[in-house]
């Protein structure tokens, strides 16, 4: 009697966990479905970007084979590129001004967070909806009256004007990860510092900016994103090849009237792109974390 | 070192809600004072005060010698162990306690002597290379300690330091916070809600509730004197037994202390005279667990026989507490393990009267 009890609770068991194996599977099956299709439409431009960037202008105007594949596999491309002296000069423009929009956004960031977070004063709490407000204006509606503070400024075609823009998109953004990182940090670790001997400058750049560092990071990275790969304001305020930035050099540069330069466009992109990839690669687990904190927190 | 005092401190937060209502405390130089009550009496709040981590919104704070109401915190030479031990993550223990040394711009080789001292006091020697996430609740808490021991200050304050640790862990630090204190001498004020730690580590208790100090003793005075019913039922455990009742003529030109109809006892001669002018009145009985216990046949003067019927047994291998129920009043007593007390069944219990308290309903003032 009991044996037959004991074999039909094991035969339970076992049900349920075939069960719940299955159901694991189905979900699991469920998920690399659902990621196959979104991997597929995000990788396929790159991939056709890199194909036709490795095609010679031959190749690519006789448009015999497949699309999708390279028959004679040629870098001139990418020499062009990087032995053309205009393109070396987007690029250097696009590194200052991509340094100096982080360099502004990150000290700007954190000590407008750091006091809209920790220092309690009257309207703090306002005045951190109105940083997060600022970043719902969309760019597209500023350019106009910007153009006028540019001029004004004699900034138009220089391409510090855009130094001093960049931050306007990312300091907001930045900021409201930033808050939401240090709201995340005990308060008894600043009363701590505070009778340890801290002031409040000392309890930033001793406790706040280290323990903060993937909020930091994360923010860091936003900061980049938003300067490196913007087209409208430099589109709109710079117009000579000496001081374009490579988002809109190389469309200026690479394309000629109606003849487009497909290779050296392909090319010129994949380059374009291998500073953002690297950052990424290297900081994805703190960018991640910095967000994840930020969200919960804010 | 130093003494502390609070005189007339008023702490109102925005929104008219008073957490202090005015209260005067003097600690002398190298004494341990634990402020102890439950949640929301304004203890950590004065504590925090003293700290500078609060502002006053009236009265003065004097630390040796000096109004400190408007010092900021890092000039008031005090040093503070946190509930959530607030070490720096990023730091090592080395660096954690050696911050604040070095933020006052001391040299290396007094700073690592300090810290080395320290953390022999606190048996953390080998824990000075790790970061806090390395280490245990109880070690951390330690180096908690160790920061504040290295700084040298005025005032120590610990602000629930023991509430994140497990029970055996907690026994064991508080045997440890009290080392410390018998080495470093330094003034401490100390604050809990766990009226045994106050006890254990304190030279003096203050009780504090609803923003008010009730009485300020050394731990005996406030569990055999409690000067209101609140210190009574907050010190000791279990808690003191409160029984409504009324104190009444008695036999011989004696009083008794009448608390339902089937109990009512003989007051001691030597009360007589404390009690008498509270004739008729509502009063309250309080009588400790321990000075009720199985009845025997010798008893002493101010013993009296009570029954009572057994509610719930709780053997504790030491001791066994028997609760009753008394005209809808829950009762304790601590009894002989080897009772044969049972539920349901009646139990003749012997009442120390020599060590009542009698109360006044409705002040709540021991008379």
């Amino acid at each position: 009697m009991s044996t037959s009890v004991a074999e039909r609770r094991n035969a339970v068991a076992a049900h349920r966990k075939n069960s719940l194996h299955r159901q694991r599977l189905w979900a699991l099956w469920g998920s690399y479905a659902a990621l196959s299709v979104f991997v597929v439409m995000f990788l396929v431009p790159p991939f056709y970007t890199l194909m036709t960037s490795l095609k010679s202008s031959a190749e690519i105007s006789a448009q015999t084979g497949s699309p999708w594949l390279v028959q004679h596999p040629t870098l001139e491309n990418f020499w062009y590129l990087i032995t053309y002296p205009n393109f070396q000069r987007y690029y250097m423009n696009s590194i200052i001004v991509t340094l100096l929009t982080v360099s502004v956004s990150m000290v700007i960031s954190i000590l407008a967070a750091f006091s809209l977070s920790r220092m309690g004063f009257w309207g703090s709490q306002t005045l951190s909806t109105g940083v997060f407000l600022t970043y719902l204006v969309p760019p597209s509606l500023l350019f106009i009256p910007l153009f006028q503070i540019i001029g004004s400024l004699g900034l138009i075609n220089n391409f510090w004007c855009l130094v001093l823009l960049y931050p306007t998109l990312a300091v907001p953004f930045c900021t409201w990860i930033m808050i939401g990182y240090f709201s995340s940090i005990p308060r008894e670790l600043d009363e701590a510092a505070l009778i340890d001997g801290a002031g409040y400058l000392q309890m930033l750049w001793k406790i706040f900016i280290p323990v903060a560092m993937p909020g930091i990071i994360a923010a860091t990275i936003f900061a980049f994103t938003v300067s490196w790969g913007a087209f409208l304001y430099p589109l709109a305020y710079l117009y000579t090849s000496n001081q374009m930035v490579l988002t809109v050099g190389i469309i200026s540069d690479l394309i000629r009237g109606d003849v487009f330069q497909w290779g050296k466009i392909m090319a010129a992109c994949l380059l374009a792109s291998l500073p953002p990839i690297v950052i990424y690669a290297f900081l994805m687990d703190y960018y991640v974390a910095g967000l994840t904190a930020g969200s919960t927190k804010g | 070192m130093a003494e502390v005092s609070v005189r007339k401190v008023v702490k109102e937060y925005d929104g008219g809600v008073l957490a202090v209502k005015g209260i005067d405390l003097d600690i002398a130089d190298h004494e341990f004072v634990v402020l102890v009550g439950p949640s929301g009496c304004g203890k950590s709040t004065t504590l925090r005060m003293i700290a500078g981590l609060e502002e006053i919104t009236s009265g003065e704070i004097w630390i040796d010698g000096d109004v400190v109401n408007d010092v900021p915190p890092r000039d008031r030479d005090i040093a503070m162990v946190f509930q959530n031990y607030a070490l720096y993550p990023h730091m090592s223990v080395f660096d954690n306690m050696a911050f604040g040394l070095k933020l006052r711009k001391f040299p290396k080789d007094e700073i690592k002597r300090r810290v080395d001292d320290a953390a022999r006091i606190l048996d953390i020697v080998p824990l000075l290379e790790r970061k806090p996430r390395a280490l245990s609740g109880g070690q951390r808490q330690r180096v908690a300690m160790g920061r504040a021991i290295v700084r040298n200050p005025k005032v120590f304050l610990f602000d629930e330091p023991l509430s994140n640790l497990d029970a055996k862990l907690r026994v064991q630090m508080r045997t440890e916070i009290k080392k410390v204190h018998q080495t470093v001498r330094t003034t401490t004020v100390y604050v809990t809600h766990d009226q045994i730690e106050a006890m254990t580590l304190a030279d003096r208790v203050v009780v504090m509730n609803h923003g008010i100090i009730e009485q300020v003793g050394t731990p005996n005075d406030l569990y055999h004197h409690p000067a209101t019913r609140f210190v009574a039922g907050f010190i000791g455990s279990p808690a003191m037994n409160f029984m409504p009742c009324r104190v009444q003529d008695g036999a011989n030109g004696g009083l008794d202390v009448r608390v339902s109809d089937s109990i009512t006892v003989p007051i001691p001669p030597a009360r007589l005279d404390r009690y008498g002018k509270f004739k008729g009145k509502n009063m309250v009985l309080g009588l400790r667990p321990e000075h009720l216990f199985e009845y025997h046949e010798q008893g002493k003067p101010g013993w009296s026989r009570v029954d009572m019927l057994v509610d719930v047994v709780e053997p504790m291998g030491m001791e066994t507490m028997v609760h009753y129920f008394v005209d809808g009043a829950a009762i304790c007593a601590r009894v002989d393990p080897a009772t044969h007390a049972a539920p349901g069944e009646m139990m003749p219990l012997t009442a120390d009267l020599n060590q009542m308290h009698l109360m006044d309903a409705d002040t709540g003032k021991v008379v």
